[in-house]
């Protein structure tokens, strides 16, 4: 089993990143830049407000870093801060995908009946 | 084991965050855009649980329930209040951020500081100044578009705004820059650069007038999602990144949009403060405006065979949508082609037109944007104006003085026959004298636009299929 201490120093290593995960990180920024570009700019206008909610449910992905520091073991003070965050991710995510698909829910189709 | 599973969660969820906005980019598949969504913050949060050094499950518990109890509700508001929730939101996702970056500052430094290192310390600068301007920031343009009292509505101005603005950013990343340098030495500037963040967000929106909200909510958009992807650095977590990246660039490619509405740059739109450049107040002539009936304007239109409404955000004050739908159902059902012609800034966020009329019904196809019905506009019949104002002033094509000058509008004044609903002759908005008004084919109804459109319905049902 030479694997299994392998796979837990690579799992140790994504703690300690070098300068090799720093430059990852910034490709990973750029490409993910233009794909959404790309992607953004093909969204109907119609739809740019339930774009802008969507979205804004998208960045509450902020709740993987809040439930991190609000799950560790750490002093009171750090967890109350990422309770907090994390009530504030949550309502993002909540509010953000309910109120999209109720816009949504709103665009009748050219012939007259509702969407499915 | 665990790391590559959740490694593998994290990537799906990126693809599916990837996917979600690809499917808005139509209405017939936007649905499933949300459900993908859905599906992969869901991934991410259990994946994030498979974390084994999470054992706070309490705290964590208690949190999303409060968050369920105030999202919820936050997803009832009615359609004329989502510019302000939008805001709210956005705000939210700031402190989030910022939050997280404080957090994470203050476990390393206790750890004795060797974790933060420059690249670290620098997006933990970026994710705090960033997540915390947007927090004040985005809760003031709430509070001006929810007309709160205390938070005037006006641009707010006074004596070295823009430089004293400037500079206080200035010395925050200053100080952000010298705790990169001595992270543990320096440690007393952390709080002040989130004071100064903090402060800065509230100067930064102060300024900025109403007219100009569009553009600011998809600006703080933007810094909502870069926050994140600064998170994303500090925690080394590329589904982060991705999903910030997406967030931010959706709310450049906005603000560009609107920006490109009104003419004007993004350093204008921010340091310009709107509506305080022009005291001329219109040339001191006296012209009148043409007066119709809802009698006539009820003729006129059953005898058109192509008409376009514009309709602003005087519609939607005024709850006048359903009545605008029935005028529509009237004059359609009547073989007259009814179009509505959207201005990108019509409205107080980015598409906000649009969803104001899908709620009253309106099907999606009717609804054109202003570069596509422009074209048609010289063949139209009648243009009927429904509480726009700037975006169908002619002025804004030849009037060098005026401020609207090179901004992009709905050609109202190219139809036969223009007819525009308007309250009072009270200029509008951004305090401008609009010319259409008094031009040669334009005929004005007085009133409320919810009363005079349901006028016009009624004078259009009444005389109809009696006959």
């Amino acid at each position: 089993m030479p694997l299994e201490p392998l796979l837990s120093s690579a799992a140790a290593g994504a703690h300690e990143t070098g300068p090799a995960g720093y430059t990852a990180l910034l490709f990973v920024f750029l490409l993910a830049t233009f794909i959404g570009l790309g992607v953004v700019t093909r969204v109907s206008r119609l739809l740019h407000t339930p774009l802008m909610s969507i979205t804004n449910a998208i960045s509450a992905i902020a709740v993987v870093g809040s439930i991190v520091i609000a799950g560790q073991d750490h002093p009171p003070v750090i967890t109350v801060l990422g309770a907090v965050a994390l009530a504030a991710s949550m309502t993002n995510i909540v509010s953000g995908f309910l109120i999209t698909d109720r816009m949504l829910k709103m665009f009748k189709k050219p012939g007259g009946e509702k969407r499915p | 084991m665990t790391f590559w599973l959740i490694e593998t969660v994290y990537l799906v969820a990126s693809a599916l965050f990837i996917l979600s906005l690809h499917w808005m980019n139509d209405p017939t598949t936007a649905r499933r855009g949300v459900l993908a969504g859905v599906s992969a913050m869901l991934l991410a949060i259990v994946g994030t649980f498979l974390n084994p050094g999470i054992v706070n499950w309490g705290w964590i518990a208690g949190a999303v329930t409060v968050g369920v109890l105030v999202g919820v509700p936050l997803s009832w508001v009615p359609l004329t209040a989502v510019p302000q929730r939008t805001a709210v939101s956005h705000a939210f996702g700031g402190l989030a951020a910022g939050l997280v970056g404080t957090a994470k500052f203050y476990l390393w430094l206790g750890e004795g500081g060797e974790s933060l290192t420059a690249f670290r310390t620098f997006a933990i600068v970026a994710e705090i100044i960033l997540g915390f301007l947007t927090f004040t920031g985005s809760l003031m343009a709430a509070g001006k578009l929810q007309e709160v009292k205390w938070i005037p509505q006006r641009p707010v101005t006074y004596p070295f705004q823009n430089v004293s603005n400037i500079s206080l950013l200035v010395v925050a990343i200053a100080g952000g820059l010298a705790l990169v340098w001595k992270p543990v030495e320096l440690a007393w500037i952390f709080p002040v650069i989130i004071a100064l963040a903090l402060a800065f967000g509230v100067l930064l929106v102060i300024p900025i007038g109403g007219a100009d909200m569009p553009t600011v909510i998809s600006l703080l958009n933007s810094y909502a999602g870069l926050s994140a992807v600064a998170m994303g650095f500090v925690l080394d977590n590329k589904l982060l990144v991705i999903a910030g990246a997406l967030d931010g660039s959706s709310g450049l490619i906005l603000s560009i949009i609107m920006c490109q509405a009104m003419n004007r740059s993004f350093a204008n739109v921010l340091f310009g403060a709107f509506g305080q450049v022009q005291q001329k107040a219109g040339v001191a002539e006296t012209r009148t405006a043409k007066r119709e009936t809802p009698e006539g304007a009820a003729q006129v239109l059953q005898m058109a065979s192509q008409v376009v409404i514009v309709p602003g955000y005087g519609m939607a004050v005024a709850q006048a949508q359903q009545r605008v739908r029935e005028l529509h159902d009237e004059l359609t059902r009547r073989g007259i082609d009814v179009k509505f012609a959207i201005h990108p800034v019509a409205g107080r966020m980015p598409g906000h037109m649009n969803v104001l009329l899908a709620e009253a019904d309106i099907p999606y196809d009717k609804l054109i944007e202003m570069d596509d019905i422009n074209p048609e506009m010289s063949q139209t019949d009648v243009v009927l104006v429904i509480g726009a104002n700037d975006v169908v002033n002619p002025a804004a094509r030849h009037d060098k003085s005026s401020p609207i000058y090179g901004m992009p509008i709905i050609d109202a004044d190219k139809a036969r026959m223009c007819l525009a609903i308007k309250r009072s002759m009270n200029p509008g908005f951004a305090g401008i004298e609009n010319e259409l008004y008094f031009a040669d084919r334009t005929y004005m109804l007085f009133g409320d636009a919810k009363a005079v459109v349901g006028d016009l319905v009624k004078q259009l049902s009444g005389g109809s299929g009696l006959h």
